[in-house]
């Protein structure tokens, strides 16, 4: 018998809003996150605009202990924890435990430490000071930082195992955590994933050249997803976090459920036929969408809302196309499309996470959040998939499934079935 | 240096490194750090960095092993004060 896996929490940190009923409000209104900068003007980044959540460390005062939260230096971390202790505390379950939980686990992926906590250290070493590094580097320095805050707080006994996968990071968690529960490995597992983007990193990026550059003093305006006058993406930080369930597991202690995780797949594209590190080969993007769709048993034609990766670099064309052969729909029976991009910008590992929060959100009010900043949307884009399913403004309708989808460099693909629950 | 301002003093040093404020308002040199203050053993090493850094003093590895209580605590900052003076 094939278990079902619903989800029962949600937990999101973003440059529109620390907690759900904000991030809610902002994705149903158009809301962008995208600020101007100063430092990285100083830094003389052709791209100067970022997403970044308004967060202090001082947030998570009712999160984690005073001891734990004194010491605690890294955002993408602190990010996580409060997204997954909200999804958590959503779910219904006290944060307090005696005993570890052996039936539920945690899968959390993000990119890289906080690069200035890195630089921090190694200045200390270069000056010969190493002794005054203390006992809180180790754990925040490692990639297992942000997931062993996470299962330690809750007391997770189950899998505990800390991903990376680039832009396919997020989703890519969250179908592991399906299939641990799937499988019969977990009843429960918490899922998600985080990014701080530290001024290193956006610098290599913007070195790329592959950052939106045209849109320093108009912000709001700089992520274009599917638009013609899209150049580049924008840099976001933020996390996601869920609460994956075994149904039986939920019903029992009467778990309010929000949706069900149908199926959904992860492959890469071999970097072969087109696909490089840093380009996603369009066989590969197809087959993952395709066996996402038959690993949750639907039909094509019922995906009512398609969220996309569109960054809003020249990939987005070749990422509708891809869509449009993958579902064996184009033009007017395209199904809507969106990108909560246009918003809060790409945020690299968190984006999956982030954005799965968005969908369920969708699914559960019944709606489709508006592209912002498609006033002039790409005519290729246009012609393929049809104007009226590029939403500008919301659009209030039964959402039942949703396909997500994620693509990462080194060519890996991500892509979750999202339905609303019937029992 | 008075063993009672130095108690005093640590009290705001171990703050941070412990949830029990009460046990840690009412030490005595008899207090045990692990066992009654339940510090994590890991943080032992940084109130000795904090504390290094609070008197200007270096505490190596042999003199903190003597650090598990606070009283020879008191004990270790005031050697290595003596010896800078």
């Amino acid at each position: 018998m094939k278990r079902r896996v619903v989800v029962t929490g949600m937990g999101v940190v973003s440059s529109v809003g620390n907690s759900v009923p904000e991030f809610l409000q902002a994705i149903r209104n158009g809301t962008s996150g995208i600020r101007f900068i100063p430092a990285y003007k100083e830094h003389k980044f052709n791209c100067q605009v970022s997403g970044n959540p308004d967060f202090e460390l001082d947030m998570l005062r009712d999160y984690i202990t005073e001891t734990s939260l004194y010491g605690l230096k890294v955002k993408g971390i602190a990010y996580g924890i409060k997204a997954s202790i909200d999804a958590w505390t959503m779910a219904g379950n006290p944060i307090e435990s005696e005993k570890p939980s052996w039936d539920t686990g945690c899968i959390f992926g993000g990119s890289v430490a906080d690069g200035q906590m890195i630089r921090n250290v190694i200045n200390r070493v270069e000056a010969n000071e190493s002794r005054k590094l203390g006992s809180r580097i180790v754990e925040q320095f490692m990639n297992s930082g942000v997931t062993s805050y996470i299962s330690g707080r809750l007391g997770l006994g189950n899998r505990v195992v800390s991903t990376s996968a680039a832009c396919a990071t997020g989703a890519q968690a969250i179908l592991m955590g399906y299939e641990y529960i799937k499988f019969g490995t977990a009843k429960r597992m918490v899922v998600g994933s985080t990014e701080y983007v530290d001024s290193y990193m956006f610098g290599a990026f913007d070195s790329m050249r592959v950052l939106a550059r045209s849109y320093n003093d108009s912000p709001e305006r700089a992520s274009r997803p599917m638009s013609a006058t899209a150049n580049g993406f924008v840099p976001g930080s933020g996390a996601g976090a869920l609460i994956l369930e075994d149904l039986d597991y939920a019903l029992d202690r009467n778990a309010v459920i929000y949706a069900e995780i149908l199926g959904g797949n992860t492959n890469s594209g071999g970097q072969r036929n087109g696909g490089t590190m840093t380009a996603p080969s369009s066989e590969g993007v197809i087959k993952c969408i395709q066996d996402a769709i038959a690993d949750a048993r639907v039909d094509a034609d019922s995906i009512d809302l398609v969220s996309g990766h569109l960054t809003a670099t020249m990939a987005d064309k070749l990422e509708i196309k891809n869509w449009v052969t993958a579902l064996g729909r184009s033009g007017a029976e395209f199904p809507l499309i969106n990108s909560l991009k246009s918003m809060i910008g790409h945020c690299l590992s968190g984006a999956g996470s982030i954005e799965a929060v968005a969908a369920i959100l969708q699914l559960v009010h019944d709606f489709a959040h508006p592209n912002i900043n498609l006033e002039d949307p790409n005519p290729e884009i246009a012609d393929l998939i049809g104007l009226e399913n590029m939403p500008t403004a919301i659009v209030k309708k039964e959402i039942n499934i949703v396909a997500k989808a994620n693509f990462g460099f080194g060519d890996v693909n991500s892509c979750l079935i999202l339905s609303k629950y019937r029992p | 240096m008075d063993r009672e301002t130095i108690l005093a003093e640590l009290k705001k040093v171990m703050a941070p490194y412990t949830e029990n404020k009460e046990k840690l308002a009412a030490i005595t040199e008899e207090t045990d750090l692990i066992k009654d203050l339940n510090i994590n053993s890991s943080n032992l090493v940084d109130i000795i960095i904090d504390a290094e850094t609070k008197y200007n003093v270096e505490i190596d590895m042999e003199s903190s092993e003597r650090m598990i209580r606070v009283g020879g605590a008191i004990d270790v900052i005031q050697e290595k004060l003596n010896k800078t003076a």
